[in-house]
């Protein structure tokens, strides 16, 4: 294979330009995060007092220290709850991510229940579903570690009611796909809640802390008049000991979480998987911090995406696919820690040659059953008459259908702009990619807010000019304003990812350790073969 | 009259028996060990040329079994017995036994060890040889009233002893008439269940005395030498803990004095073989004798490092009838030799002896270290603690002390408690360090040499948390970075932590106001190189589930993870209601049964090890729900003795 030679100068005006802005970007990234962590930490005394684990705490305690953890969707609802950037607490309630308990790889979610008693949040139903659509797609067990306050009586939405209920549909699934959902009651699990711990095939509960009923005291007092307390309708000892709901009987959340690793480490998951040891790759030969300083922060200056792909592939080795043909789409394969891997990106518009260089390829993948990864770098399909004249709108259906129907796991980055059909043909989160993650610079829109102010412009001079009237430039001017500040404002990761459309935005410099992992979790899961049930695990 | 042998029976055990082996196979004899079943996988028993089990693990079944130890002779062909120090090595009936069976007995006559092993005898014969004697009553009425005349005879303070004690054991010091007829009482009771002899004699007491002893050597042909003293007053409960040679309180004309004084002793009483007199010198320079141990003493190596002399060697020609090969005027002492005891013990608690799996030891190469063990060896509940002997040797004291400093923070031993960090307090302690140490250092000095240091324990949890949160399978450069709330406990002692995982092996502890930045280096099996708070250091480690056993900066330390355990909120600081084994030993009593209601702090078991008993109380108020052992049952540390329902607050 060819190994990528890299004309990056890390000294040079546009490098440190770039990665100034990018750094930037992390630093608000963090920030943002960060506040969804000292929302949670601000509730430390009220937990310590009832001898609780904050969220973050108990997560640090159910996962294997030092193996990979990659959290999922931390900005979700980012501006959703508040639309003040400053005050908004992402995160939409649930603290989400794939990681390993018991040397087992498991998708695990936490209710984030220092923040509004784990109530839930804007965008927090779509964030677990999108969760066990990854537990279900990708044959992993599933851990949830619960403590909610229920849906806000004062926020109720019917819809989002009845939308509900396909979180308990997937568990149901997620069970009968032979995937075991491991529940630690750490309190309230009311209502709906406490379908979430019914789901589930090993339930453990804390005593003195775990409640779950489907009326609680007032309610049911409103609805019979029969007067208990929460102890007596739903604590740990009476499920675990009367009802059945609860398996296992904790003294607290130390030992519960204790309890969940014993149980995930009784199961023999990986038994028949093959083993990971012979795996053996070379380091990229370039330096992984260098990726801050590759992506301008304007989109529209080009980028020679061959930079991105010699930080991330094993050796910095890279087959390129068809060089000569369309060469504004880049293809080929490489290996990114051991994994084969196809990828497709731009180093500018997808022209109709570009379009079936990569149907080709994305087609010749599937053949050899290799993943595919996507780097979107795209200002979108290439426009102009000899463009529409050669075809580009039926060559870039063919791309679109390969990418729809391709049969390998896809795996989307977004690292610079994503417009357009580009993002369709690029595997945008519409054509459901196995993973999806942004770096923090990148911009997904229909198109950029200048061009479609252009646009609108236009056709509002042709309408004024077709009626004899004269333009009005200072309202124009307003409105070409207005339609850029809304196209910025929807195409920052900030904006994409709070909408979940995507699973996280991640720092360039891990890009290939996520890959790896991604690439990873792809692999053991067309290996695993789960025993599927036709009902769930159902509780006595 | 020569008596030549072939092949020497150590009738011994643990660093003792591999000492004298060495110099008995060195001088091409062969070897015979003698175990029981606890010590089959020994490493005497290993070193030996043959070895023969001779009863079960208690001693009294066993090491002090002298036919056993006759007929192992015997079926060996084994034509001498080297009885080492303790079991039976001032035994007269054993020497007897041996010389009965025509096997030489490499130590002096019965009649010698009859006569030093009785105290009262003991001192008469080395009054009538001119040995000065501490002013005393030793008679055959032993009447109270007899003994309290008497006694304000000799004056106050005084020590009652047990005419047939040793170790310590019915010895007590009465300071005034009123607590006399008390402590005469009690010195007497305890007398007659270790020694089956309740006789006592009365001695005027010598505060705050050195502890000064001679060694002597004699053939069987009169002559006998002395090989200058041995300061040991460095002692804990009447046993020695450090030894030296020669006194920093001895000069030149002393030694003399008190060395001829030593042999013409010998001589009186036609001694034969090693000896050792013991005196206990005041601060005038007086000197008062003591007693006689007619063996081999365990600080031997001491003299051996002053003297360039091979005691064993020595003792193994005199007993092969040979002449002493050396005049007194041939015996030269050069530099300076300092030994210390790692026992297998816990001093912050009375000094409690320890057994278990000493799952790492390996000595310091930097000194002379007497020892039976293997690299992971089980040190068994029926002996003598100490588990070695550590010596160093210098041009003079402050180099002998400075090595000694260095060897044994540099020995790893874990596994089982011992008192090394409470040697190495001492060795460094200016008491000590000026040479001024007194029988009294010990008692006066406890709190410093006993009391923990909780910065120092911090940082050896802190280090252990790294050890088994940041190594367990090579960080990942996903890892998370949430604080891991951490629970850890050394001792009786619980820590809580947070702890922030970095890149590589690499975290940050916070515990209370301290915070520890930990590198590490490289982990393999056992050795760790680090950095914490940008200090690079080594350390030993062995972890077991979530225990770690950890030797860092010349301390061993014992951490338990208890992250993932409850902390009973509805008990708090009551643990789980178990109560667990605090050791390995026999249950000798049981005051609770099922069913009862208890108190916390309510005793409910108690345990005996090494002759020494071991309350286990309720550790919170409650039910019994359960009591999982009987009286007689062996039990090993940890296990859970009783089970007790919390009683539920209103």
């Amino acid at each position: 294979m060819a190994t990528i030679e890299s004309r990056v100068s890390s000294n040079g005006a546009d490098f440190i330009a770039n990665r100034d802005g990018m750094l930037a970007l992390l630093m608000r990234l963090r920030a943002v995060e960060r506040r969804a962590h000292d929302a949670s930490t601000a509730s430390r005394a009220r937990f310590a007092k009832r001898g609780q684990l904050l969220p973050r705490e108990r997560l640090a305690l159910l996962l294997d220290p030092g193996k990979p953890f990659i959290e999922l969707s931390s900005l979700a609802g980012y501006c959703m709850d508040n639309p003040d950037p400053e005050k908004s607490i992402p995160g939409a309630g649930v603290i989400a991510g794939i990681g390993f308990v018991s040397g087992i790889r498991c998708m695990i979610s936490a209710s984030d229940s220092g923040i509004d008693a784990g109530a839930l949040q804007p965008m927090g139903l779509d964030k677990q579903l999108r969760m066990q659509e990854l537990a279900l797609e990708n044959k992993l067990p599933l851990v949830q570690l619960v403590e909610s306050a229920g849906a806000n009586l004062m926020a109720y939405r019917v819809e989002e009611f009845v939308r509900g209920g396909n979180l308990f549909r997937n568990l149901a699934r997620i069970s009968a796909a032979g995937l075991p959902v491991v529940t630690v009651t750490h309190g309230s699990s009311t209502a709906g809640g406490a379908y979430q711990t019914g789901l589930s095939d090993y339930v453990i509960m804390v005593r003195g802390r775990s409640r779950a009923f489907l009326a609680g005291p007032p309610l049911l007092r409103a609805a019979t008049g029969e007067v208990a307390t929460e102890e007596d309708l739903g604590g740990a000892e009476m499920h675990t000991g009367i009802s059945g709901l609860g398996d296992y009987l904790a003294e607290d959340d130390r030992e519960a979480l204790h309890m969940a690793r014993d149980i995930l480490a009784n199961i023999d998951w990986n038994g028949q998987m093959p083993s990971d040891k012979d795996r053996s790759f070379k380091p990229p030969r370039f330096d992984a911090e260098e990726l801050l300083g590759i992506m301008p922060m304007d989109h529209k200056r080009p980028v020679d995406m061959r930079e991105v792909i010699a930080r991330i592939v094993d050796d910095s080795n890279f087959l390129e696919f068809g060089e000569r043909f369309g060469s504004a789409t880049v293809c080929g394969n490489a290996h990114i820690e051991g994994f084969a891997v196809g990828i497709i990106t731009n180093n500018g518009p997808i022209d109709p040659a570009g379009a079936n260089k990569a149907t080709h390829f994305i087609q010749a993948c599937c053949q050899a059953r290799t993943p595919i990864l996507y780097l979107n770098n795209t200002t979108g399909f290439m426009v102009g008459r000899i463009y529409e004249e050669a075809g580009m709108i039926k060559h870039g259906s063919k791309m679109i259908q390969a990418v729809t129907n391709a049969t390998v796991p896809q795996i989307t980055l977004y690292c610079g702009a994503s417009f357009g059909a580009g993002n369709y043909g690029m595997c945008g989160r519409g054509f459901h990619p196995r993973f999806c993650f942004s770096w923090p610079n990148a911009k997904t829109a229909v198109m950029g807010g200048e061009q479609a102010a252009k646009t609108m412009a236009i056709v509002q001079e042709a309408s004024a000019e077709r009626s004899g009237v004269a333009v009005d430039r200072a309202k124009l001017d307003a409105l070409q304003a207005k339609i850029v500040d809304n196209f910025d404002r929807q195409m920052s990761v900030f904006a994409t990812s709070a909408r979940l459309l995507d699973d996280g935005v991640i720092d360039p410099r891990q890009t290939r350790a996520v890959l790896a992992n991604a690439l990873q979790i792809c692999r053991e899961a067309e290996v695993r073969q789960p025993q599927a049930m036709q009902f769930g695990v159902a509780r006595p | 009259m020569k008596t030549p042998f072939h092949k020497l029976l150590v009738a011994n055990r643990g660093e003792i028996a591999m000492r004298i082996m060495r110099t008995a196979r060195a001088m091409g004899y062969h070897t015979v060990a003698v175990h029981s079943t606890a010590d089959a996988n020994a490493m005497h028993v290993a070193a030996a040329d043959e070895s023969v089990c001779i009863g079960e693990p208690l001693p009294s079944q066993s090491y002090l079994r002298i036919e056993a130890i006759i007929d192992a002779a015997r079926q060996c062909g084994a034509d001498a017995i080297h009885p080492g120090y303790g079991f039976l090595s001032e035994n007269e009936l054993f020497a007897q036994a041996c010389a009965d069976a025509g096997i030489v007995f490499v130590g002096p006559s019965a009649k010698a060890i009859l006569a030093m092993g009785n105290k009262a005898v003991a001192k008469q014969l080395m009054m009538d040889a001119g040995v000065p004697c501490i002013p005393g009553y030793q008679g055959k009425d032993q009447s109270e009233a007899t003994l309290f005349a008497e006694a304000k005879g000799v004056g106050f303070p005084l020590m009652i002893k047990a005419t047939a004690g040793g170790g310590g054991r019915g010895m007590r010091l009465v300071r005034n008439e009123e607590e006399f007829v008390d402590l005469l009482n009690s010195a007497k009771s305890e007398a007659r269940s270790a020694f089956g002899d309740d006789e006592v004699l009365l001695e005027r007491a010598i505060l705050e005395p050195r502890h000064i002893e001679i060694q002597i050597m004699a053939d069987r042909y009169g002559n006998a030498i002395h090989l200058g003293e041995r300061d040991c007053s460095v002692q804990r409960r009447h046993q020695k803990v450090i030894e030296e040679s020669p006194s920093p309180a001895v000069n030149a004309e002393l030694r003399a004095r008190m060395g001829s004084t030593a042999v013409k002793a010998a001589q009186a009483i036609a001694y034969e073989g090693a000896g050792t007199l013991e005196f206990l010198l005041d601060r005038a320079g007086n000197y008062y004798f003591m007693e006689m141990n007619t063996r081999l003493q365990v600080e031997h190596p001491v003299t051996e490092a002053v003297t360039g002399l091979d005691l064993v060697e020595m003792q193994l020609r005199v007993a092969s009838g040979e002449r002493l090969a050396l005049t007194q005027e041939e015996v030269h002492l050069h530099g300076h030799a300092i030994e210390v005891r790692l026992c297998a013990e816990e001093p912050a608690k009375q000094f409690m002896p320890q057994s278990g799996n000493m799952s790492l030891w390996r000595p310091s190469k930097l000194l002379r270290v007497e020892h039976g063990l293997n690299a992971s060896s089980t040190i068994p509940p029926y002996y003598d603690s100490m588990v070695a002997k550590l010596v160093s040797y210098g041009q003079d004291r402050d180099e002998a002390l400075r090595r000694l400093v260095q060897g044994l923070g540099d020995t790893v031993a874990l596994g089982v408690n011992t008192n090394q960090t409470f040697l190495s307090r001492c060795l460094q302690h200016p008491v000590f360090t000026r040479g001024e140490a007194t029988t009294a250092f010990i008692g006066q000095n406890q709190d410093a040499l006993l009391a923990s240091d909780p910065r120092e324990m911090q940082e050896a949890a802190a280090i252990a948390a790294a050890l088994i949160h940041a190594i367990s399978s090579g960080q990942s450069s996903l890892s998370h970075v949430y604080e891991v709330p951490l629970r850890l406990a050394v001792g009786s002692e619980l820590m809580e932590a947070t702890m922030k995982h970095g890149a590589g092996m690499s975290c940050m502890l916070r515990m209370g106001d301290r915070q520890f930045d930990i590198q590490l280096l490289s982990v393999d099996q056992h050795d760790v190189r680090l950095v914490c708070n940008g200090v690079g250091r080594k350390a030993v480690f062995q972890r077991d589930g979530n225990v770690v056993l950890l030797h860092y900066r010349g301390q061993a330390w014992c951490v338990l993870d208890q992250t993932h355990e409850a902390v009973l909120s509805h008990a708090k600081g009551a643990g789980d209601g178990k109560v667990r084994a605090s050791m390995n030993g026999r249950v000798i009593a049981v005051m609770s049964r099922v069913g009862d209601t208890v108190q916390a702090g309510q005793a409910l078991l108690t345990l005996e090890a090494m002759k020494m008993e071991h309350v286990h109380v309720a550790t919170m108020a409650g039910v019994l729900l359960a009591v999982n052992a009987g009286i007689g049952d062996q039990v090993s540390a940890h296990r859970v003795l009783a089970e007790i329902q919390a009683a539920v607050a209103a």
